[in-house]
């Protein structure tokens, strides 16, 4: 970013000087226009029903949006989240139909998606940085080989699950709200407060925004960029928890399917900038909840099923233009 | 003929669009005046990222046009989505609108198991179309018959070779449906021993990958006289491959489906593809014929039962000699 910011202009300089309220507030504005209108279009928007459905959709893509915002701010990708899911996912349904024990087999379950996601994540963090080949096409790779996997051990088929406990995780309420969206917000909260108020977060700013800097200042680029994707990984992990328990079953071939894309959208429409070095985490919440909504208005309506991704499409390069407006 | 498609052929024309707004507005004055029961039924299928799955959607548009017109008092949503995830969210949001009934061909079963199990339990009248859940959890189910496809696929490819000579099977993936398609080919087959299966592979049903496969097939095998493709797509893509390496050893070709296109080849006497069998995408319009008449109560025609919970479509055979009933110039399958 540094040759970019040297010819920035004034105006685009005090935008960016501005606290991160203020980073937000393009896809905020966005998001309040979209709600206004979606209650506009359909009388069942409002629908407490709706609201908890529209939340607990976007949840599962919400959170592997945050992890690919770490990933993004120090200026990597993460193409393979969905395939991970899949596998990850995999894993978890062979974990819960080994244990007999139904409450040991949920537990362990999602210790395992964890940490099979966080191995995963490693997997490509350590090819990145060790490999030294290039985020996007080391995710790339492995986008095709964790699909491939999770096809492998499954004959393709759909795995699913007669636990009687492990549908309560993902399909469970507390306080009249998802579990999945607890997770979701829960997980936005912790990853702000490491994002921007800890050591480790500005130096995840710092490596996106200049390697180069950030080496001679001291950090350990290297092992940042390796955490990020460690991180994707994880939160991969806890979304593949959520989903399968919610469905009590995985399609290797179609679970986490166009995720990466869904994930990336949310983290630009949310203000983070692709060439990292920037963005918010309340930001990417707001990305995936303006997708979510999308989606659910446009399903809502009744909207033409061919004409669905042209108008998300739409909103999507708005969303974009309304914040990059002001970048020369 | 399990096509509900009755009252002649539309044209896709400015005409059809001013019908459907005139027809949207005439809903709406219902809507605000009916005193009389409102239905609603949401309908939700796969995109159309294949020929048989633009013909679902062709023929949910189309019955659901036909049938609003039969029955003012009810309304359609017709949804699809791109990955069973989605479809999951398809159906949440249906179910928002105080759904009377739920036309859905899922995806991929399993992780669609839940939200319909979920739909049904609420007491929404559900019809499960193509694709058997694993634990029941509908009114209706029905699909087409895919042993039926094989059989009838493999008896009259054993005819018109007079039980001699050696073929090639284009298989789709190691999915159920496929299975059961093979298995029943393979069964009728074995009572032909002049019959010679010198390959059997999967193509994934995909037009592309059957075109290498073929490809690769007829270069390992120079003696071929018939070809089997369980699915039309993957019959045309193989069609390409035969003329591009001009194989006139090949006599004859059978697809499975029952696509417009095919349809038409063997309507204007294609020398090598000669027969087809039916596996219909309009069997998604039958469903929601179904759907109108369950969440009714009505029976159908003069059966003294109300609607059956299982119904089996017939594979039916289309050669030069029935093809004409098959024609319908304006599906997209």
């Amino acid at each position: 970013m540094s040759p970019l910011s040297q010819r920035t202009t004034p105006l685009a300089q005090r935008f960016r000087n501005l606290p991160i309220s203020g980073a937000i507030l393009a896809p905020l504005l966005a998001l309040i226009v979209l709600f206004v209108i979606s209650s506009l279009a359909s009388e069942y928007f409002l629908n407490t029903r709706n609201l908890s459905n529209v939340l607990r959709q976007v949840s599962y893509t919400g959170i592997i949006a945050i992890g690919m915002t770490f990933v993004i701010i120090a200026g990597g990708i993460d193409l393979s989240v969905g395939s991970m899911l899949a596998l990850v996912g995999v894993v978890v349904l062979y974990v819960l139909n080994t244990i007999t024990d139904p409450f040991q087999a949920v537990i362990l379950a999602m210790l395992a998606a964890l940490v099979g996601g966080a191995l995963l994540g490693l997997f490509n963090g350590l090819l990145v940085t060790r490999g030294r080949i290039a985020a996007f096409v080391v995710t790339l790779a492995t986008m095709s080989i964790f699909r491939s996997l999770a096809l492998y051990f499954t004959d393709a088929a759909e795995v699913s699950t007669r636990n009687p406990l492990f549908q309560g995780v993902g399909g469970g309420f507390v306080l009249g709200l998802p579990i999945p969206v607890w997770t979701f917000f829960a997980l936005a909260v912790v990853s702000h407060v490491v994002l921007f108020h800890t050591a480790y977060g500005r130096h995840v700013c710092a490596v996106g925004a200049n390697a180069q800097v950030a080496r001679y200042s001291g950090i350990r680029v290297e092992r940042v960029v390796l955490s990020t994707f460690l991180i994707a990984g994880v939160c991969v992990g806890l979304s593949a928890i959520m989903l399968t328990s919610r469905l009590n079953s995985v399609s290797p071939s179609d679970a986490g399917y166009f995720f990466e894309l869904d994930a990336i959208a949310a983290v630009v429409i949310g203000g983070t900038a692709l060439s990292g070095g920037r963005g918010t985490v309340w930001g990417t919440v707001i990305g995936a909840l303006i997708l979510g909504i999308i989606n659910n208005m446009l399903n809502l309506t009744g909207v033409s099923p061919y004409l669905q991704g042209l108008v998300k499409g739409a909103v999507i390069l708005l969303a974009v233009l309304l914040q990059y407006k002001r970048a020369p | 003929m399990p096509i509900t498609h009755a009252n002649g052929v539309t044209t896709m024309t400015l005409k059809r669009v001013l019908q459907k707004t005139a027809l949207g507005a005439a809903l709406m004055g219902t809507a605000l005046t009916a005193s009389a029961q409102e239905y609603t039924i949401g309908v939700t299928v796969p995109a159309a990222e294949h020929g048989w799955t633009a013909g679902l959607s062709w023929w949910a548009q189309q019955a659901t046009e036909e049938l609003a017109e039969k029955h003012p008092d009810v309304n359609f949503t017709v949804l699809s989505a791109n990955s069973g995830t989605a479809q999951v969210a398809n159906v949440e949001d249906l179910m928002i609108r105080n759904l009377d009934a739920l036309v859905i061909l899922p995806y991929n079963p399993a992780t669609l198991q839940a939200v319909i199990s979920e739909a049904y339990e609420e007491g929404i009248y559900t019809v499960v179309v193509d694709r058997e859940l694993e634990t029941p959890a509908q009114n209706v189910f029905i699909a087409g018959d895919n042993p039926g496809l094989g059989e009838q696929a493999a008896r009259y490819i054993a005819e018109e070779l007079g039980g001699e000579g050696n073929i090639l099977v284009l298989e789709g993936p190691p999915i159920p449906i496929n299975s059961q398609r093979v298995d029943a080919f393979n069964r009728v087959m074995e009572n032909y021993p002049g019959i010679n299966i010198l390959a059997s592979q999967n193509t994934d049903w995909n037009a592309q990958q059957a075109l290498s496969v073929t490809e690769d097939l007829l270069g390992s095998n120079p003696e071929v006289d018939a070809i089997w493709a369980g699915d039309d797509d993957v019959l045309v893509a193989a069609l390409q491959a035969i003329e591009e390496n001009n194989r006139d050893d090949i006599q004859l070709v059978v697809g499975g489906g029952g696509s417009q296109r095919v349809i038409e080849m063997i309507r204007s006497d294609h020398p090598i593809v000669k027969g087809t069998v039916t596996y219909p995408p309009s069997m998604i319009a039958s469903a929601i014929a179904l759907a109108v008449h369950g969440v009714k109560g009505e029976r159908l025609g003069d059966m003294y039962h109300g609607v059956p919970s299982r119904m089996i479509l017939a594979a039916d055979l289309i050669t030069a000699d029935n093809v004409e009933e098959y024609f319908e110039p304006d599906a997209a399958y």
